[in-house]
């Protein structure tokens, strides 16, 4: 409410009257409304494809970062909107790592190779791993995902097993940085607009209803948990081609591939950036790498600096950043004259 | 070599069941699975060494005073943070450990390595049992141990604060229309979990090294126990601590010690296979996520 | 009909928490297409027993044996399948999205699929179809509102539209009458008679008497978990437990 010269105003919402806005497409009628939809769409991955011809090599480094980052907190995010909270996004990345060194550094096969079976691979491991704990109380997925990296980590480090504390050197690295930087911008892209497709499907409702009332699909004859384990399969596999890529990109894998780093930004990136939409999480990682670079200087407090966010915007904004964008977006707000 | 493993597979048992009782207390009340209390160990730890070595304050009031502020801190965790997140069990998950990893990695950053962060022990010297020469500290810590459990006991059966966290854990809503504020025994229960693994960092401290890493080590402990005894079941929390706790030792005792994480992982795999919520878990039911 | 023996036997159904014994020895039958009642002071394991034989507690003992076969502690999801549908006391939508995208999940169920032939069809249309059956007004397009504006009567409607959409074989109504006013009550009657006459077997756990006692063919009473009286709904009230059981006993 305001008053200017006597008359009073208030402020109102209004949609931009377009009817595209929904999430089904019924019916596009004007090339207005096609525009309306596709702009953001279009903006986001001309933006990605364009951005990297005026990088210098560390920018290159950075975005390759980034665009990791943002398939860890995209996987979470898809694990979030089924209702499970992995507190191990590293599980998968570690394991996905660890995958592609030990085939390329035992077996010789070449990254085209071993990314895709350490995809695959990772994610088949990861579920069966986690498959016995899909029938308890979320609880119990966020304590066996914390648990997990944690506990790789240190046998490891005590068996020495797969190069232990030294890890695995001089793996083979991808053909190129720009064939680095496609890939991983061309995984970031497949993915967003897969869940984002996905979500709005019939099965993305099932998986809706199990993170929203579990019991009423129950009695709807549907097996909760197989879907909850094709969910983890996804996430996993997304996560463990994260790692993977690294690993070859680092022409490295050793214990650093487990670390807390890989689980807590996803988070954070997720809740900063908003849950559920991956858009969300995708900004979210985008902003938190590129604020986490400019720090760069000052060492380990980066994770001190997204566990701080995390907690801001967890209690204080839990929609996130994208929510407030998309409002934006879809509607103005104007000041209007109140009726006496 | 055998009397030595039964004995300090004892003590190893009483470490376990220390560190992870106030994590499954908290839990068991209040519902909310802190995922600061590794941070939580280690902020006592490092508080005590602070008081006593740079303000100089007397140790036994040193410890005193941490103990207290690690449990006034939970209880702020609580009020300040999760009880604006109460029911969602998703935040408040995110949440704890978000608290958690800002405070072991706060310390880390602020420089509080090193090999002169130690805390003094109790009782110096060692003892002999049988054939067996075992350090003072760590009968200290079997003795602190088994007070611990009668305290508890006592507490939980017989105080009147006591006897409302038993309420609640049972039966939420029962324990609600008695009377017990429910928010106020959530932040109380865990203000009392901080204060446990206040005391826990306490004894076991002096054995090493106050260090950042600690923490995660005690949460992944924690929690480990805790998939095996059954999450808020305190019986379960003394089984699985016992069970892990010999398995560590026996391992390694005969066949080494880098083999004692395989171990734990190994418990926690053969548990989620064949009793998946634990060995004391009240699998409730699900009607139990309505 | 796949045997002889009664559609649905429960034997000696007992289920206890802690330290109150919630359902205690309950046994009963229903022949196919019955309607049966159940009825009992709050408090008395109704819905216990109703998540008994539908899989979603395990009985410490007892039997659930449906068309002959032992369904006793199954999966929820896996009972559903056998065509034993429940709804729920505390309805639960997803209130921002359209009303009829609540019966999507049901009739993606595999139930569903394998009973029209191996395909699902259009969902989106099906479902429509169902709510307009249940009384949401096609034209004033009430099924394509946001599941948030519409009345608690409109709600119930849709929780039975989706217990229908799965072409249950029996079907466990939970207290679906209540909160519900005279007319809303009086336009869903049809609809469960209409079931009824299509063969689905119904038990009904209700509070409002007066309605249940006019489609019910048999009616249970349940106190403290145990099964005091079983009889037509006419002679059912008689019982001098039963009534003790919701008035109390007299004070002299």
């Amino acid at each position: 409410m305001k008053t200017d010269a006597g008359t009073k105003y208030r402020k109102e919402r209004i949609d931009r009257g377009i009817k595209a806005r929904a999430e089904d497409i019924f019916a596009l009628s004007s090339l207005q409304e096609m525009l309306y939809l596709l702009a953001p769409r279009a903006i986001l991955v001309l933006g990605l494809l364009i951005l990297p011809l005026y990088l210098g090599m560390y920018g290159k480094k950075v975005l390759i970062n980034t665009a990791i980052f943002a398939l860890l907190a995209m996987s979470w995010d898809f694990l979030f909107s089924v209702g499970m909270v992995s507190l191990g996004q590293a599980l998968f990345f570690g394991v996905g790592a660890y995958i592609a060194g030990i085939l390329h550094d035992s077996l010789k096969w070449s990254p085209l190779l071993t990314i895709p079976i350490a995809t695959l691979g990772g994610g088949v491991i990861c579920s069966v791993l986690l498959a016995p704990i899909l029938r308890l109380r979320g609880v119990y997925f966020a304590m066996v995902t914390l648990a997990l990296p944690l506990m790789f980590v240190r046998i490891i480090e005590a068996t020495r097993i797969f190069g232990g504390t030294e890890g695995i050197h001089g793996l083979t690295s991808l053909p190129s940085v720009w064939f680095e930087l496609y890939l991983s911008l061309a995984m970031v892209i497949a993915v967003l607009f897969f869940f984002r497709r996905l979500i709005n499907t019939d099965y993305g409702l099932v998986l809706s209803g199990i993170r929203d009332n579990d019991q009423s699909v129950l009695r709807s004859g549907i097996n909760i948990y197989w879907y909850k384990m094709q969910a983890v399969f996804m996430a996993s596999a997304i996560g463990a081609f994260a790692g993977a890529f690294m690993t070859h990109a680092y022409m490295f894998v050793g214990m650093p591939a487990f670390e807390l780093d890989y689980s807590i930004l996803p988070i954070a990136a997720g809740v900063v950036g908003g849950t559920g939409t991956f858009a969300g999480s995708m900004l979210g990682a985008f902003i938190l790498v590129t604020l986490s670079e400019i720090l760069r200087g000052v060492g380990g407090v980066r994770i001190v600096f997204y566990s701080v966010l995390l907690v801001i915007f967890i209690v204080v904004v839990p929609e996130g950043i994208f929510h407030y964008l998309q409002r934006k977006y879809h509607q103005f707000e104007r000041w209007v004259k109140v009726e006496e | 070599m055998f009397q030595g493993m039964l004995i300090y597979g004892l003590i190893n048992s009483v470490i376990l069941a220390l560190v992870t009782l106030g994590f499954n207390l908290t839990f068991g009340i209040s519902g909310v699975a802190n995922f600061a209390h590794g941070g939580l160990y280690i902020l006592a730890g490092y508080t005590i060494w602070i008081l006593f070595n740079l303000l100089k304050i007397p140790y036994l009031v040193a410890v005193v005073l941490s103990i207290l502020l690690t449990a006034f801190i939970g209880g702020l965790m609580y009020r300040f943070i999760l009880l604006r997140l109460r029911g969602l069990t998703n935040s408040e998950v995110i949440a704890s450990l978000a608290v958690g990893v800002i405070i072991l990695e706060m310390f880390r950053f602020a420089g509080f390595i090193g090999f002169e962060y130690t805390l003094p022990v109790f009782i110096s010297g060692s003892v002999p049992i049988g054939e067996t020469l075992v350090d003072a500290q760590r009968l200290f810590i079997v003795g602190i141990g088994m007070a611990l459990a009668i305290f508890l006991w006592i507490f939980t059966h017989h105080t009147k604060t006591g006897l409302a966290f038993r309420g609640i854990a049972q039966e939420e809503r029962t324990a609600l229309v008695l009377g017990i504020n429910s928010d106020k025994m959530a932040t109380l229960s865990m203000a009392f979990g901080a204060g446990l693994a206040a005391i826990a960092a306490v004894v076991i401290l002096p054995l090493g090294i106050i260090a950042g890493e600690g923490g995660y080590t005690v949460l992944l402990n924690a929690v480990a126990v805790c998939i095996v005894g059954g999450l808020g079941s305190p019986g379960g929390v003394v089984v699985a601590s016992f069970i892990i706790g010999y398995a560590q030792t026996f391992t390694a005792t005969y066949l080494g010690s880098h083999w004692t994480m395989i171990v734990s992982l190994l418990a926690i795999i053969l548990i989620l296979v064949i009793k998946p919520s634990g060995l004391y878990g009240k699998q409730k039911e699900i009607e139990e996520k309505v | 009909m796949k045997n002889n023996g009664p559609f649905l036997q429960v034997s000696n159904l007992s289920k206890r928490f802690g330290g109150v014994q919630a359902v205690d020895s309950v046994s009963f039958e229903l022949q196919q297409g019955e309607v049966l009642g159940i009825i009992g002071p709050n408090g008395s394991g109704k819905t216990t027993l109703i998540n008994l034989i539908t899989g979603f507690y395990k009985p410490n003992t007892g039997k659930v044996l449906y068309q002959g076969k032992d369904i006793t502690g199954l999966m929820p999801y896996k009972i559903a399948d056998l065509g034993i549908v429940r709804t729920f006391q505390m309805v639960r939508p997803f209130y921002k999205l359209p009303a009829f995208k609540n019966l999507i999940i049901p009739l993606y169920s595999p139930r569903v699929k394998r009973l029209a032939g191996g395909k699902y069809g259009d969902r989106d249309a099906i479902a429509i179809d169902l709510l307009e059956e249940v009384g949401f007004e096609r034209e004033s397009l009430v099924p394509y509102k946001i599941t948030s504006a519409l009345p608690h009567g409109y709600l119930k409607r849709m929780e039975l539209a989706q217990s229908i959409a799965m072409r249950p074989e029996m079907v466990i109504l939970d207290e679906l009458f209540s909160g519900l006013s005279m007319a809303e009550l009086a336009s869903m009657l049809p609809i469960i008679e209409k079931m009824t006459l299509e063969g689905v077997t119904i038990i009904m756990v209700e509070h409002r008497l007066k309605e249940l006692f006019r489609i019910a063919n048999r009616v249970m009473v349940l106190n403290h978990g145990r099964k005091i009286a079983e009889d037509i709904p006419k002679d059912v009230m008689k019982s001098e437990e039963v009534k003790k059981a919701y008035l109390g006993t007299e004070v002299t």
